[in-house]
């Protein structure tokens, strides 16, 4: 993909902004939250961050919001170099901190596959800081970017068909914590008794795009 | 707005799920907008019985629901044609019809016949199913596990207050969903993943495939190709909104409806308007599917 930020067509009222990178992604997203709560994008019902892309999503019957981002989002790679928005805009992030118990079944694998210790790669991945670039697959579920590089580990080649809630896992470039049971294909690092998402909960969902998040081990 | 009014359902046909119009504005936290599926005929039920449009009704997939009211209430049932009946729970039956404002005395019955064509039913009671909400809605959404179970024979479903509006006497027309459903999809995010999108799609006539489901219609037909460039390539991650047409490595498109997840892994090659989905949404497996690109 090219430096460029692209805007593309997503249906008759929604725009997909295709970003350079994940830190624009983060940036362009943050741009676009502190505008929506500004009341400066009006008629917006979503704001969805994922891996490359952001896509602005304008009222059934509305028209796409192309002008509203255009005022808001570069499109021109020579003025933001690889961010397409101002990096410094919007709230301070969140910062969430998930206790581990760093027992889970893959532990070992990926130790081998890191050619590290067991302590070592609990040591890795508790003392790096991540960025929750999106949510998706399940209600909550926040794929975390930040992975010490040897923690950046292809995916289990078959899933497993339940992974239990609470399960802290690695795939690829991200790490993330299962809210609910489901299907899974990620190398399981450990579990947490935290609640991940919580429908009664004001917020409902423990993390959201852009929080700062470091997992702390416990017995 | 607790009130003692409510509706028994005493047999739920294959599948019955409580719906309204859903969650919208939550999808950044990875919560689907799930809700009715043919969101016109939810509103259309709704209109006929004085409800505002959002108020919780029944969504009963293929027919075969019967319900007591255990007060007296007002419903109607939209979607495609059904036949329905009216009964005090004995052997004499009165044919009432669908679309339709139909009164119900405490004790009398309302039971649906089986959809000759079409899929989904929408059944609305006055004062909407009072059932308690979960992120701003009522709506069961199976993929994600949020909002009320799906609806099990004897379960009691307490209905709200009735408001002014009053309902609506006259029967509005009913259509038959048509053996060739065509409609509009507007090329795009990724339509140049593919060899010749718009051709493509304009030559091909899809079948609705049986593992279709509230997340998603499945297609069947001559593959759509990819193009060489993008062969074998993995997209990173994207958001995915109802009406979404994604097309899997296998080139057979998957078109995203309202219970589908928030973010996909496979490239979109154009969206369904909003408009065009409750005809999707009475597509039943073996219907003809045209997506005519716009």
């Amino acid at each position: 993909m090219s430096r460029a930020v692209r805007l593309l067509r997503y249906g008759a009222s929604g725009l997909l902004i295709e970003l350079p990178s994940s830190a624009g992604v983060a940036a362009a997203y943050r741009t676009l939250r502190a505008a929506a709560a500004d009341g400066r994008l009006p008629g917006i019902v979503e704001l969805v961050p994922a891996a490359r892309t952001v896509l602005v999503e304008a009222a059934a019957g509305a028209r796409a919001p192309v002008d509203l981002v255009r005022g808001l989002i570069s499109e021109d790679p020579a003025g933001q170099p690889g961010e397409g928005a101002d990096p410094d805009s919007g709230a301070r992030p969140t910062e969430v901190v998930i206790p581990v118990h760093y027992d889970g079944a893959d532990l070992e694998l990926v130790a081998r596959t890191a050619e590290l210790s067991v302590v070592e790669v609990i040591e890795l991945h508790s003392s790096a800081e991540y960025t929750v670039a999106f949510c998706g697959f399940s209600p909550g579920f926040g794929y975390l970017i930040g992975l010490p590089e040897p923690l950046r580990q292809a995916r289990l080649a078959d899933s497993r068909p339940s992974v239990p809630a609470g399960s802290v896992g690695l795939g690829g470039e991200f790490t993330g914590v299962y809210p609910r049971s489901s299907p899974g294909g990620w190398r399981l690092l450990g579990h947490t008794d935290e609640v991940m998402f919580d429908p009664a909960a004001n917020p409902p969902a423990k993390l959201a795009p852009g929080d700062r998040v470091r997992f702390k081990p416990v017995d | 707005m607790a009130t003692d009014r409510a509706i028994t359902v005493l047999r739920s046909g294959p599948l019955t799920v409580i719906t309204d119009l859903g969650r919208p504005g939550q999808a950044h936290i990875g919560v689907p907008r799930s809700g009715a599926l043919d969101r016109d005929a939810l509103r259309l039920a709704n209109r006929l019985v004085g409800n505002p449009d959002g108020y919780a009704g029944l969504e009963v997939l293929l027919g075969g629901l019967e319900l007591r009211a255990e007060s007296n209430c007002t419903v109607a049932v939209t979607g495609p044609p059904v036949p329905a009946w009216r009964h005090g729970g004995g052997a004499e039956r009165r044919a009432v019809g669908s679309h339709q404002v139909v009164y119900l005395r405490a004790g009398e019955h309302l039971e649906l016949g089986v959809l000759d064509a079409g899929l989904r039913s929408y059944l609305a009671c006055s004062g909407g199913l009072d059932v308690p909400e979960e992120l701003g809605s009522r709506s069961t959404d199976l993929l994600s596990g949020l909002g009320p179970a799906k609806v099990s024979d004897g379960d009691r479903l307490a209905l709200g207050a009735v408001g002014d509006a009053p309902a609506d006497a006259s029967p509005v027309p009913a259509s038959v969903p048509p053996a060739l459903v065509t409609v509009p999809v507007l090329l795009g995010p990724r339509d140049d993943w593919f060899v010749d999108p718009a051709g493509a799609l304009r030559g091909r006539v899809w079948t609705v495939g049986p593992a279709s489901n509230r997340i998603g219609l499945r297609l069947a037909g001559e593959p759509l190709e990819r193009a060489a460039e993008w062969d074998g390539q993995e997209l990173p991650s994207e958001p995915v909104r109802p009406g979404a047409v994604q097309v899997p490595p296998s080139g057979q498109p998957v078109v995203f409806l309202a219970d589908a997840p928030t973010t996909g892994g496979y490239p979109v090659v154009g969206v369904v308007p909003e408009s065009a989905l409750g005809a999707l949404a009475q597509a039943r497996p073996g219907t003809k599917v045209r997506l005519s690109p716009r």
